[in-house]
C-alpha cells in the first residue's frame, strides 16, 4: 500500500496503475439507517458481475434503531472481492470505511481489523459543534493509529452536500463512487447498478444518486492514491448472484412446495418475504399464521390434504413446533421445516450466527420420533436442498428438517445457475380410488415404507392420529402393535440411510488432523486446510451435509487420522478450565453426536461469539494442534 | 351402494347414494349416556342428507374424549394435538376447496390450550363446520377444571370448588372479529341439534356451534333433569334462524324471536343469566373467507410454472456465454 497521507493536497487527477490483488476484503460500517449495506452490496454485485469472486455478509446491529454513534449499533456490510472463488467471510478487513468513529469500536470488539486495516473515516466529527463529541472523534483517531491501522480522515459530508441538501441519504452513493475508483471498477456497471436499486424511485432520485456515484468516483481519483485491481476468475456458465435466504425461497419454489406457512422469526423472516414477493406466479401461497404452532398445524393439515407444504423458522420457532413435529413422524405425513438457526437458547442473538440447534432438530421431540435431517453448508446447497428435502419428505414419508444459519442467510454469493427441471416439482394431487386392500401404514417389512391415502380418494378413508395405531391407523392397545410402528417408522429411516454414499475428503484421506465441520463453516474450514496443505501440515477436512441419518463410513475414515477435531459455531466447555474434566465436559453439538455415533475420543473448536467462523482461527487451530512442542488447544 | 331407483326413475339421481352406513366406523368409545353418541348420529344424518361424499368429508379434532369423534366416521379423520385442530382444519381446507371439513373440539381443547387458534380461526372464517362439544369439564384426564366450568365447580384440581367465572364461549366468540356464524345447541334435543349443524353446513365461511354436552359421569349434576325440564332452555326463534319443525317447537316452555342479523342483540342474549339460549344467536353471509384466498391460485401448469421460475433466475443471474 502506498503512503497516502498527502491525498487532500492532490487536487489533480492523476493516472495510477493499479495494483493487482488476489483478493480484498472491504467494509462499510455506519449507524444504522445510512445505506451503508446498499452500498456494499451494489459493490458485490457490480463485482460479480466483472467475474469476481463474491462473498458479502451483513454486519446487523440487534435492535431496529439503535442510537445514533453508539458502537452496539455497528451496522454495514463486509465484502470480499477475489481473483478466484470465495467461500467464506475471510479474517481482517483490508479496507474499511467508517462514517463516524464509535461504530468502529463494535467492530474492533468483533475482531474484524488488524495493523494492515486502512480506514476512510468521515471528518466531519472533527468539527463538530459539540466539544464531545469533537473530543471523542479526536481520541478515537488517536486509538486508532495506535493500533496501527491506517486512517485518512475524509471530507465525505462536504463533498456530497455539493450536490444533496441531504448526504445522509446518499453518502452511500458518493462512498460505491470512492470504492469503485479505488477497485477499478466498471463504470457503467457501477450505474446500471444504481438505476437497479433505485428502479422503483423517480427519475430525480436516481439521477441524484448517478451523480453522487460519479462525485465519489471523480474526488477518489483526484485524492487517493490507492488503485487495485482484482482479475476476474474464468467463468464460462452463467451465474446467479443470491443469499442464502433467497437461494432457499427459490428453492421452495423449484421443489414445486405450493405453500408456506410461517410466522416471522429472524434470522429466518426474510426467506418468506422473498417468497411473498414472487410465490403467486408459481403457483404457491404464504400462509401467515397466528403463532409457529399453527404454522406448522396448518402445513401439516395441507400435506395431509395431499401437497407436501413447508414452514420456515429459527430456534425458538422450532422448540415451538416439537409437538407437531412427533406426531408427522407419528402419523407419517411429509412436511418440510427450514430452520435457519441463530444465537441461543431463548431470544439468544437473533441476528448473529449460531450452529446451536443441531441436537434439536435431530433429537428435539417428546418420544422416539425418527425423522431426516440436512444441513446447507453454501448458498447454493441452500436452493438444491430444498428439493431433495421435499422429495425425501415424500419417498419416506417423514417430515424433514433443513437446517441453514445466520451466516448463510446474509452471506451473498454467486454460484451456477440451476437448470430448472419439470422433475424438481411435486407431483399432482393423486385422486385415483384406493386400492381397496392397501392398508394406511401398510408398513413394508423390509424397509418399513408404506403408501398414505389422500383425501378424496375413494376408499382410501382413514384416520390420521398421534396414538399408537397398527397398519389399519386404527387406535392400537397392543404392546406388539406400538413395537413394530416404532421399529418401522426407524426401519425406513435406516433404509434412506443405505442410499448414502461415504463423504468426500478434502485433503489426503489420512493423516495427522481431521477436521469435521456442518453447515456454513465449510468456506472458511477448507481454505484453512488449503492453507495449511501449503505448509505441508497433514491436516484435512470433512463436511456433513446429512445429519440425521448419518452418512456411512465415518469410523473408517476416522481411523486414518490421528486425531478428529470438530469446528462448529457452538458451545463447548473448554478442558483448561479448572472446573472441567474429561468427563464432566460438555462437548460442541457435532462433536458429541459424533463421539457417540462413532466411539472415537472427537474433540472440538466451538465458540459462541455470534461470528461467522474465520479461516484465520481455524488455521490457527490447525497451527497449535500440529505444531511440535505444542499440546492440544483445549488443554 | 347403488342406487337401486336409478334406471327406473326420471329423477336425476346420483350415481352413489350415500346411507347412514357410509358414514359410521367401529363403536364409539363414549360412557353410556355421554352426550358424544346424539352429536354423531346428528352429524352423521347431515352428511347423508346432504350427500357428501365420505372420501371428500374430512374430521378433524383435537385431544379429549369429543375428539375421538373423527374415528368413529366413515370418512377421512385426523385426530391431532390437544387445543390445534383449528390449524390442522384450516390447513387442509387452504388449498382444498372440494373438501367438507368439520373441526371437533372440546371446552379444554378449544378455550384453554387452543384459544389462540380460536381466535383467529373465526378471523379466517374459511368454510367449515366447528362443534365445541362443551361439557364444562375435562374428560378424558378424568375430571379437571375446565374453562367453562361453572364457578365452585368440584373437580380434582379444584376440590374445593373452581375459584374463577367460567368463559361463555358463544359471548367470546361474538367478539371476535370477522366472526359469521353462532349458534348454540344441546346433545339432548335431537331436533335442534341436527337441525343446527344442517344450518352450519349451509353456512359460507366457519359456522361455530356450541353444543351443550352432558357428561354423565364427572358432571352428573350440572344438568341434572335438564333433557326433561323444559324450564331451562330459551329457544332463539327467527325466520332467518335454526329451522325446526312446528312439532319440534312444542318441546320448548320459553321461545324468544330474535334476528340473527342483529349482532348487538345476540350479544345481549348470550349473557343472559336466565337459562340456555339455544339457537342461532348471528350469522352474516358475507364476511371476508379466507379460504378463498388460499384456493386463488391452484393447479397452475408444469410448464407455465417453469417459465415463471427461469424468468425469476433471470433477475439474478450474470450471463457469461
Ligand atoms: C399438550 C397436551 N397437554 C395435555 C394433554 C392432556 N389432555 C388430554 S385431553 C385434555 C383435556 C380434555 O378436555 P376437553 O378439551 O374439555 O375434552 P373432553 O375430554 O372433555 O371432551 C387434556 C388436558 C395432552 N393430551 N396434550
Ligand atoms: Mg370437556
Amino acid at each position: 500500500m502506498g503512503d497516502i497521507k498527502d491525498i487532500r493536497e492532490l487536487p489533480q487527477k492523476k493516472v495510477i496503475k493499479p495494483v493487482k490483488l488476489d483478493e480484498h476484503i472491504i467494509e462499510i460500517v455506519s449507524d444504522s439507517g445510512e445505506g451503508a449495506q446498499k452500498c456494499g452490496q451494489s459493490l458485490g454485485a457490480i463485482s460479480a458481475k466483472m467475474g469476481n469472486g463474491v462473498w458479502t455478509v451483513e454486519i446487523i446491529p440487534a435492535e431496529i434503531q439503535p442510537p445514533a454513534r453508539s458502537r452496539e449499533g455497528a451496522s454495514g456490510i463486509r465484502v470480499r472481492i477475489g481473483s478466484k472463488k470465495v467461500t467464506n467471510t475471510g479474517n481482517y478487513a483490508n479496507l474499511v470505511i467508517a462514517l463516524n468513529e464509535q461504530v468502529i469500536y463494535g467492530r474492533l470488539r468483533q475482531d474484524a481489523y488488524d495493523d494492515q486495516t486502512v480506514m476512510f473515516i468521515e471528518n466531519k466529527w472533527a468539527t463538530h459543534e459539540l466539544d464531545s463529541i469533537r473530543q471523542q472523534y479526536a481520541d478515537a483517531i488517536d486509538e486508532f493509529k495506535a493500533l496501527g491501522i491506517q486512517v485518512h480522515e475524509i471530507p465525505m459530508e462536504t463533498e456530497c452536500l455539493k450536490l444533496t441538501p441531504n448526504p445522509r441519504k446518499g453518502k452511500n452513493m458518493w462512498v460505491l463512487g470512492l470504492l469503485c475508483y479505488i477497485y477499478n471498477r466498471d463504470v457503467s456497471k457501477a450505474e446500471e447498478q444504481v438505476q437497479s436499486i433505485f428502479r422503483k424511485k423517480s427519475q430525480a432520485i436516481i439521477e441524484m444518486n448517478l451523480r453522487l456515484l460519479r462525485a465519489g468516483y471523480d474526488w477518489a481519483e483526484r485524492n487517493i492514491e490507492l488503485h487495485f485491481e482484482i482479475p476476474a476468475m474464468q467463468v464460462s456458465s452463467d451465474q446467479v448472484v443470491m443469499n442464502g435466504n433467497e437461494s432457499l425461497s427459490l428453492g421452495i419454489m423449484a421443489a414445486g412446495i405450493e405453500l408456506c406457512s410461517m410466522y416471522p422469526i429472524t434470522p429466518a423472516t426474510s426467506v418468506t418475504h422473498h417468497l411473498a414477493e414472487y410465490f403467486e406466479r408459481v403457483g404457491g401461497i404464504v400462509h401467515q399464521a397466528e403463532d409457529e404452532i399453527a404454522a406448522i398445524g396448518f402445513a401439516i393439515g395441507a400435506s395431509f390434504a395431499g401437497k407436501t407444504a413447508i414452514t420456515v423458522t429459527s430456534g425458538p420457532g422450532l422448540a415451538l413446533k416439537t409437538e407437531f413435529l412427533g406426531l408427522a413422524v407419528m402419523a407419517e405425513i411429509p412436511l418440510v421445516i427450514i430452520d435457519v438457526q441463530r444465537g441461543g437458547p431463548s431470544t439468544g442473538l437473533p441476528t448473529k450466527v449460531e450452529q446451536s440447534d443441531l441436537l434439536a432438530a435431530i433429537y428435539g421431540e417428546a418420544g422416539d420420533a425418527p425423522k431426516i435431517v440436512l444441513a446447507a453448508a453454501t448458498i447454493e446447497e441452500c436452493f438444491h436442498f430444498v428439493i431433495l428435502a421435499r422429495k425425501l419428505a415424500e419417498s419416506f414419508r417423514t417430515p424433514v428438517i433443513l437446517l441453514s444459519d445466520a451466516n448463510l442467510a446474509t452471506g451473498v454469493q454467486p454460484f451456477p445457475r440451476p437448470k430448472i427441471d419439470t422433475e424438481w416439482f411435486s407431483a399432482p394431487i393423486d385422486q385415483s380410488p384406493w386400492k381397496e386392500d392397501t392398508k394406511p401404514f401398510d408398513w413394508d417389512p423390509q424397509t418399513g415404507l408404506s403408501k398414505r391415502p389422500i383425501p378424496g380418494q375413494k376408499g382410501g378413508m382413514y384416520t390420521v392420529t398421534g396414538l399408537a395405531h397398527g397398519p389399519h391407523g386404527r387406535v392400537a392397545y397392543e404392546p406388539e402393535i406400538n413395537q413394530n410402528s416404532a421399529e418401522s417408522r426407524s426401519r425406513k429411516i435406516a433404509a434412506f440411510q443405505k442410499t448414502l454414499k461415504p463423504p468426500i475428503i478434502h485433503g489426503d484421506a489420512e493423516g495427522d488432523l481431521l477436521l469435521v465441520g456442518w453447515g456454513s463453516t465449510l468456506g472458511a474450514i477448507e481454505e484453512a486446510v488449503d492453507r495449511a496443505r501449503n505448509l505441508d501440515f497433514k491436516v484435512s477436512s470433512l463436511h456433513l451435509r446429512f445429519m440425521f441419518p448419518i452418512v456411512p463410513g465415518l469410523t473408517e475414515i476416522f481411523s486414518r487420522f490421528k486425531k478428529v477435531i470438530t469446528v462448529e459455531i457452538n458451545y463447548s466447555d473448554q478442558l483448561g478450565d479448572p472446573m472441567i474434566t474429561k468427563e464432566n465436559r460438555r462437548y460442541a453439538q457435532l462433536a458429541w453426536y459424533l463421539r457417540a455415533k462413532t466411539q472415537f475420543d472427537i474433540d472440538c473448536f466451538s465458540n459462541v461469539y455470534g461470528q461467522p467462523m474465520n479461516p484465520g482461527k481455524v488455521f490457527q487451530l490447525i497451527e497449535r494442534e500440529l505444531s511440535e512442542g505444542t499440546n492440544n488447544i483445549n488443554s | 351402494m347403488l342406487n337401486p331407483t336409478h334406471e327406473l326413475c326420471s329423477i336425476p339421481m346420483p350415481d352413489q347414494y350415500f346411507g347412514m352406513d357410509d358414514y359410521g366406523k367401529g363403536t364409539p368409545r363414549w360412557c353410556p349416556g355421554c352426550g358424544g353418541h346424539s352429536i354423531l348420529a346428528s352429524v352423521q344424518r347431515v352428511c347423508k342428507d346432504l350427500q357428501y361424499p365420505p372420501e371428500k368429508t374430512v374430521c378433524v379434532s383435537g385431544i379429549g374424549c369429543s375428539s375421538r369423534f373423527p374415528h368413529y366416521m366413515g370418512t377421512y379423520g385426523f385426530h391431532g394435538l390437544h387445543g390445534r385442530a383449528f390449524p390442522v382444519a384450516c390447513g387442509i381446507k387452504f388449498r382444498r376447496p372440494d373438501l367438507n371439513v368439520f373441526a371437533i373440539t372440546g371446552d379444554g381443547d378449544c378455550c384453554s390450550i387452543g384459544a389462540g387458534h380460536w381466535v383467529h380461526a373465526i378471523r379466517y372464517n374459511m368454510k367449515m363446520v366447528v362443534l365445541l362439544f362443551d361439557n364444562g369439564i375435562y374428560g378424558l384426564t378424568k375430571k379437571q377444571t375446565s374453562p367453562t366450568s361453572p364457578m365452585g365447580t368440584l373437580s380434582n384440581t379444584h376440590p374445593a370448588g373452581s375459584v374463577l367465572p367460567p368463559i361463555n364461549p358463544i359471548q367470546t366468540t361474538l367478539g371476535l372479529a370477522n366472526v359469521s356464524f353462532v349458534a348454540q345447541t344441546t346433545d339432548w334435543n335431537s331436533a335442534h341439534l341436527y337441525a343446527t349443524i344442517r344450518k352450519a353446513a349451509d353456512h359460507p365461511g366457519l359456522a361455530f356451534v356450541r353444543i351443550v354436552q352432558r357428561c354423565p359421569v364427572f358432571m352428573r349434576d350440572l344438568y341434572g333433569d335438564i333433557a326433561t325440564n323444559k324450564d331451562e332452555l330459551i329457544l332463539l326463534s327467527h325466520q332467518n334462524g335454526i329451522d325446526l319443525k312446528p312439532s319440534a317447537l312444542q318441546s320448548f316452555k320459553h321461545i324468544l324471536e330474535h334476528d340473527p342479523s342483529n349482532i348487538h342483540k345476540a350479544r345481549e342474549h348470550a349473557e343472559t343469566e336466565d337459562g340456555i339460549p339455544i339457537g342461532l344467536f348471528y350469522q352474516n353471509t358475507s364476511s371476508p373467507r379466507y379460504d378463498l384466498y388460499g384456493a386463488h391460485n391452484r393447479g397452475m401448469n408444469t410448464t407455465d410454472k417453469k417459465w415463471a421460475l427461469e424468468s425469476l433466475l433471470d433477475q439474478y443471474t450474470i450471463r457469461n456465454n
